[in-house]
């Protein structure tokens, strides 16, 4: 049996879309920017797109840039922004725990001489309110925050946090990592107060390589690259049509029933917390434990934090992987790297915890068949293996 | 402009009566390099050394590429070949030649050269000692700048006189050593490391065939370093030609040494383990030696007394060509063979709960052999399982 749970780090196509784009790639291959028939077939695709992704998020298409990805997007949202809004101050706001996409631009802002705080998290991953309001300066030019983070899949409060920031200073642009969170919340950027909101294509089951920047229309911000003004100028380079169809479509698909699909998320973690839990040195990251039952409502339906205490995670990875079973060890960004785990760190974990945790994340092709395989193959496992360790 | 190469060898050249064998053997190995360039070659011998004459188109540089990870070769000439004309004409051709490799330098800076001819076709107009003076003197007609100089000239040019005229003044230098298959075979103890591919390399230029074998234990080691060895061997191939690397999986026993011997010894008689099975492997497949790239004192394991106690479970040979290297000269040696960058990927095997915080350094072999005696009852079925499950994969250059 093969079963996928590492859905955080890329997902598989929509059969759909792939039958799209294989369509525009050997049919209507044209180029959107072309005056002839072939480039007029080919821009229908990206009106066509346009109109899903606005339609899904409820708001203007021409509110809708489409990127290279989660981390062009965050990379246009952050440096763009401040770029054009110098007047309104020089200090940024994020969080401990986003991805590195975000840790690392703003570190590059510094450079440039912007300032910046990091706000801290407690042990569910959930920054606190009141910190941010202790950060909140008048010159605060734009505060990041991520939806769902990857690593434990904790939530932030999102629509709070925007009611603050705009207290604070109306000028102040607020934006969104839901590269983790698009398809597994609902998120509306006009009701919930962002500015601009990141998504990546392959967490969604679009193509690697497509990504989406919603920004909203008074919000003033200049692009990060230059050449022949495609996208209104904000994103040069030939529009990537069967990736923007494909995405389009996969927003499309992953919205409709997302309520009830949250549910039966929801439910198979609840399920799978509550018997991995059983297991000897389980020990669940990011869940609260209320009279014996993890609480999965306040946090993302897919992404489940175990750390096996006595076990290092790489090689629970590979036994796991030798039964046809996929995870990550922490957040698969940086798993080749020596560091520990940012999130988990934050959050107060110890060493023996951020050695041996594991992610598993569903997606919506995720059965309870195949986590019970999950399970199974743990109890087999974990034992044998707990057998091992450093002396 | 080159259309053939002169191949010069070393060392084969002071064997006696069983030269020829080392000279087929050297034939064999630049047809093999060949196969993988584009366009015909034909191999010709002649007592002393080795024309390749290209038939066809081909690309110079992959030629030259390939050539240099041939044993036994010494040097390689690129040649300009010329059908047998009279020594007028032939002059034209070597002004030619000269003007087109050094018409730029020696406008630049002051140059002395010299004619070498040789003339193996006797029954061409001139002797040798009157082509050189004939061919000199028309270099000089037409390159005034240049001196001559017989003793210590900055430019040779030789002109053979054979069925056809070969004319070379340059020599890129080959590898050295001799031809792979003169010399037996060896099985080498391949890790992801730097050191045992740049061993397996060295004993290798010594005239071995090499085959090898990498001890796997996942899930402590994943799939990721396993394909790094198999990089790593393809590397190594591309001098030696194909590798039949035996994956061993090691994990049972790793495992079960852990449960029954002290943790300070376990890499001292895992090592032990590797090298017996090694060894079988080894006399299963007709190889005379084990290969391994231990350097004294590198690690905990590779004290001298580690060394004699992990030595003393072997009846073959064991060759240790890094013995008394330093790293640095190892990681140049790495660097050199195209090794070294595919060596330090980060995919080191999660293995960390084998190792010791105190790893003996001075083991007893004594003792070693008497906790060894705790593992009796199962060691041997696992040996043979490992054997049994030996997965082979054929490693050949891409």
């Amino acid at each position: 049996m093969e079963v996928y749970l590492d859905n955080s780090a890329t997902t598989r196509v929509y059969p759909e879309v792939v039958e799209l784009i294989s369509k525009i790639m050997l049919e209507d291959y044209g180029n959107p920017s072309s005056v002839h028939m072939k480039g007029v077939d080919a821009e229908r695709y990206v009106v066509e797109a346009t109109k899903q992704v606005a339609a899904a998020l409820k708001v203007n298409e021409k509110e809708i840039l489409f990127t290279s990805g989660g981390t062009e997007s965050d990379n246009t949202a952050l440096i763009g922004a401040v770029m054009a809004n110098k007047r309104t101050g020089n200090h940024i706001i994020t969080t401990k725990v986003e991805h590195p996409a975000i840790l690392n631009t703003v570190k590059y802002l510094e450079e440039q001489g912007y300032e910046a705080d990091y706000l801290n998290v407690d042990e569910y991953g959930v920054i606190s309110l009141e910190e941010l309001k202790s950060k909140l300066r008048p010159d605060t030019v734009l505060v990041s925050v991520m939806h769902t983070n990857n690593e434990v899949g904790s939530l932030q409060p999102i629509s709070e946090i925007s009611k603050i920031v705009k207290a604070n200073n109306p000028a102040t642009l607020f934006h969104v990592d839901a590269v983790q969170g698009f398809g597994k919340a609902e998120i509306y950027p006009k009701k919930q107060g962002i500015d601009l909101l990141s998504i990546s294509g392959h967490k969604i089951h679009a193509p690697k390589g497509v990504g989406i920047l919603y920004i909203g229309e008074k919000v003033k911000i200049k692009p990060i690259t230059y050449g022949g003004g495609q996208q209104k100028g904000m994103r040069s380079g030939t529009v990537n049509t069967p990736g923007i169809a494909g995405i389009g479509l996969a927003v499309k698909m992953i919205t409709s029933g997302l309520k009830e699909e949250c549910v039966r998320l929801r439910d198979l973690k609840k399920y799978f917390l509550s018997e991995v839990s059983k297991i000897d040195c389980a020990d669940v990251n990011g869940c609260r434990l209320e009279n014996g039952e993890y609480i999965v409502d306040d946090t993302a339906p897919h992404i489940m934090n175990v750390s096996f205490l006595g076990l290092r995670s790489e090689v629970l990875l590979h036994a796991l992987e030798d039964k046809g079973i996929y995870v990550s060890a922490g957040s698969a960004c940086s798993s080749h790297s020596k560091k520990e785990s940012s999130t988990l760190k934050s959050m107060g974990k110890d060493m023996p915890h951020m050695d041996s945790a594991l992610r598993f994340s569903m997606s919506c092709f995720t059965t309870k068949e195949e986590l019970d395989y999950v399970l199974d193959v743990l109890r087999e496992i974990v034992p044998f293996y707990s057998r091992f360790t450093r002396k | 402009m080159f259309s053939s190469f002169l191949i010069k060898y070393a060392e084969i050249g002071i064997k006696g009566k069983n030269r020829y064998l080392f000279e087929d053997a050297l034939v064999r190995q630049i047809k093999y390099a060949l196969k993988k360039c584009d366009g015909e070659f034909v191999v010709s011998k002649t007592p002393g050394r080795i024309y390749l004459d290209a038939e066809s188109e081909f690309d110079y540089d992959q030629v030259i590429e390939k050539l240099s990870h041939v044993f036994g070769i010494w040097g390689i000439c690129p040649v300009v070949r010329v059908p047998l004309c009279p020594p007028e004409e032939l002059c034209e051709k070597v002004v030619d030649y000269f003007g087109r490799m050094y018409g730029e330098q020696v406008k630049e800076k002051e140059t002395t050269f010299k004619v070498f001819s040789r003339r193996s076709n006797k029954g061409y107009a001139l002797d040798s000692m009157e082509l050189n003076a004939f061919v000199g003197e028309k270099i000089l007609d037409a390159f005034p700048e240049v001196g001559v100089d017989v003793h210590n000239p900055d430019i040779t040019v030789t002109v053979e006189v054979r069925d056809k005229i070969y004319i070379y003044s340059e020599i890129i230098p080959g590898p050295g050593g001799m031809p792979v298959g003169t010399n037996g075979k060896g099985m080498l103890l391949l890790s992801g490391g730097i050191d045992s591919p740049v061993s397996g390399w060295m004993v290798a230029k010594r005239g071995l065939k090499i085959d090898a074998v990498y001890f796997h234990a996942p899930p402590y080691t994943s799939e990721r370093a396993k394909q790094k060895v198999i990089d790593l061997a393809k590397k190594v191939s591309a001098y030696t030609g194909p590798i039949y690397l035996h994956v061993i999986n090691f994990t049972e026993i790793q495992l079960y040494i852990y449960e029954n011997c002290p943790h300070e010894e376990l890499t001292i008689i895992m090592r032990r383990y590797m090298m017996r099975i090694a060894e079988m492997l080894a006399v299963e497949n007709e190889a005379q030696c084990l290969i391994t790239g231990e350097s004294i004192g590198q690690v905990a394991s590779q004290t001298t007394q580690s060394l004699a106690v992990t030595n003393e479970v072997c009846t073959l040979p064991v060759f240790r060509p890094l013995i008394a290297f330093d790293k640095e000269d190892i990681v140049n040696i790495s660097k050199k063979i195209d090794t070294y960058e595919t060596s330090i990927l980060p995919f080191e095997d999660c293995c960390t709960i084998f190792v010791a915080k105190h790893p003996v350094t001075k083991p007893n072999l004594g003792i070693i052999k008497r906790h060894e005696h705790n593992l009796d009852e199962k060691i041997d079925e696992m040996i043979k399982t490992a054997l049994e499950t030996d997965e082979v994969i054929i490693v050949t250059e891409e």
